[in-house]
């Protein structure tokens, strides 16, 4: 009978050939073994003792949004929706409003987000937001959402994803990766 | 008995008893952190310096947790597992010889309980006594996995007292004596068992492995099978029991090995020494080889895999019983040869 020809060259023959009488004694392999985590006791370890010592984050970290403001500290944001129709785990809703004549400071743009609300436990960090967003407004950051106890405060309003005037976020590394590193 | 006999004992007893329960400790905390020098991490460090205080944490978590039996569970022999394990455990080390004799207070105090004339027949009787605390527990916890760890803890154990009985008499017919004290005098200064008997001894220690259920013949509680085999409906302090005994035993069956094989409180240029300095030398040279065997227990553990339930009882009845069975028969040959029974 002819043996069938072999469509790719990746089959291997099995070989299952019988145990020498060395490998049958096992001491040999075991001592082998042995001899490889006892040159492990002398190797330096790599632990980070965590809450004293932190890893760096890499630069594309994609952590808790921020809602960005321009450099005279008006909101970025124009409530234009693309961020809730990027978004693919439908974290993010808002409602938009009309800027009245007094708010010219606050508000970059004629239209703003009057309600901005991301549910931190739908969202997946995917960063797809960020890549929508038309006026660099919603990016996210190195910082790690925190833990709670109520599902309710996951659902982040915009009391704590709009930058703070005296406190600014920094997103420069972000900026300088994927598609906003040629702007 | 004299009162200051009886005073003697008990004062060795506790001691005794103080020492074993506090090595078995100080192995929990040293198992962890010896796993942890062989994967290249750092081990417990957060209680203590260094984390010596971990075993103390430990114990105090276990005191604290609910102490739970089951609904189904059979209560009082639910309750009598751990003890077992833990009594007999700890009974062993009642027979070994520590060192050599003590002088104090105008008096010879023997550094061993009891020198009981047949020392190592009772402590593979308590061995085997050993094996019932599992199989109660893992039985009364009336759980089909603690119920499958139970026997295979005890066929395993008995299928492995054989071979390390067979190496055991071996010794035995070396010395002429199953007191454990004439066995270590016979071992005097560097003349070991282990130099006459090679064989029975990697028999024994494989077969002491086995006993004391660890890695690699740590069947009855593999975690990825059985959960955690006997003790998976244990909690609180009668599941540290459990774990304490296994470390007791542990400590103990270094002891039995250094004892048997390794001269025990014999250490090379002993005669240059005598009285108390010699007994006090006989404790260091006792322990210092008990620990080596303690780590030499772990190292294996971190380092091999466990076996499969059939590999191991191939290993036991097909391998380790012949090899010591041809071994006790040439060393029989071997003795008669030299007391001219040929001639």
């Amino acid at each position: 009978m002819k043996t069938m020809q072999s469509l790719t060259d990746r089959k291997k023959v099995v070989s299952k050939k019988e145990m020498t009488f060395m490998e049958k004694l096992y001491l040999p392999a075991i001592i082998g073994g042995m001899w490889i985590t006892f040159k492990h006791l002398f190797r330096k370890n790599n632990t980070v003792k965590y809450p004293e010592e932190t890893r760096e984050f890499a630069p594309v970290y994609r952590g808790q949004h921020v809602l960005k403001r321009d450099e005279e500290g008006r909101e970025n944001c124009t409530a234009c929706g693309l961020c809730a129709v990027a978004c693919p785990a439908e974290a993010i809703t808002m409602v938009a409003a009309e800027r009245v004549k007094e708010e010219e400071n606050l508000y970059r743009e004629e239209k703003y987000a009057e309600k901005y609300e991301i549910n931190m436990l739908r969202c997946i960090f995917c960063g797809l937001c960020e890549e929508a967003c038309p006026k660099e407004a919603i990016f996210l950051t190195d910082r790690i959402v925190p833990s709670n106890f109520e599902r309710d405060e996951f659902v982040y309003g915009k009391d704590r994803l709009v930058e703070q005037l005296n406190d600014r976020i920094d997103i420069t590394k972000r900026q300088h990766t994927g598609k906003r590193s040629k702007i | 008995m004299e009162t200051s006999e009886l005073i003697e004992k008990l004062v060795l007893i506790v001691v005794l008893f103080a020492v074993t329960l506090g090595i078995a400790a100080y192995a929990t905390y040293f198992e962890r952190k010896v796993a942890a020098w062989f994967q290249d991490r750092i081990g417990p460090d957060r209680a203590g310096p260094f984390g010596i205080l971990q075993p103390l944490a430990d114990g105090g978590k276990l005191f604290f947790k609910e102490d739970f039996v089951p609904q189904a569970a059979e209560k009082w022999l639910f309750i009598l597992g751990p003890g077992i394990a833990m009594f007999t455990a700890l009974m062993t080390g009642s027979v070994i010889p520590w060192s050599t004799n003590l002088t104090m207070f105008g008096q010879d105090i023997a550094l061993q309980v009891a020198d009981v004339n047949i020392g190592i027949l009772f402590i593979m009787g308590f061995l085997s006594i050993g094996v019932y605390g599992i199989m109660i527990g893992g039985w009364a916890s009336n759980n089909k996995y603690s119920l499958f760890s139970a026997v295979r803890a005890s066929s395993q154990m008995i299928s492995y007292e054989l071979a390390m009985g067979i190496c055991v008499i071996v010794v035995v017919m070396m010395t002429g004596s199953l007191g454990l004290r004439e066995i270590v005098d016979a071992q005097h200064g560097m003349n070991w068992n282990v130099f006459y008997q090679p064989v029975a001894f990697v028999v024994f220690f494989i077969c002491a492995l086995a006993e004391t259920n660890r890695a690699p013949f740590d069947l009855p509680e593999c975690e990825s099978e059985l959960i955690g085999g006997y003790h998976t409906e244990y909690g609180s302090m009668k599941m540290g029991f459990y774990l304490f005994a296994e470390y007791v035993s542990l400590f103990i069956s270094s002891a039995v090995i250094s004892t048997l094989f390794f001269g025990g409180y014999n250490f090379p240029g002993m005669d240059n020494f005598e009285g108390n300095t010699l007994a006090i030398l006989g404790v260091v040279a006792m322990f210092t080889k008990t620990f080596i065997f303690v780590f030499i227990f772990m190292w294996i553990r971190w380092t091999l895999p466990r076996f499969r339930f059939d590999q191991l009882m191939h290993l036991g009845w097909k391998s380790l019983i012949p090899i010591s069975l041809i071994n006790l028969l040439i060393t029989g040959l071997v003795i008669a040869f030299n007391e001219g029974w040929f001639k």
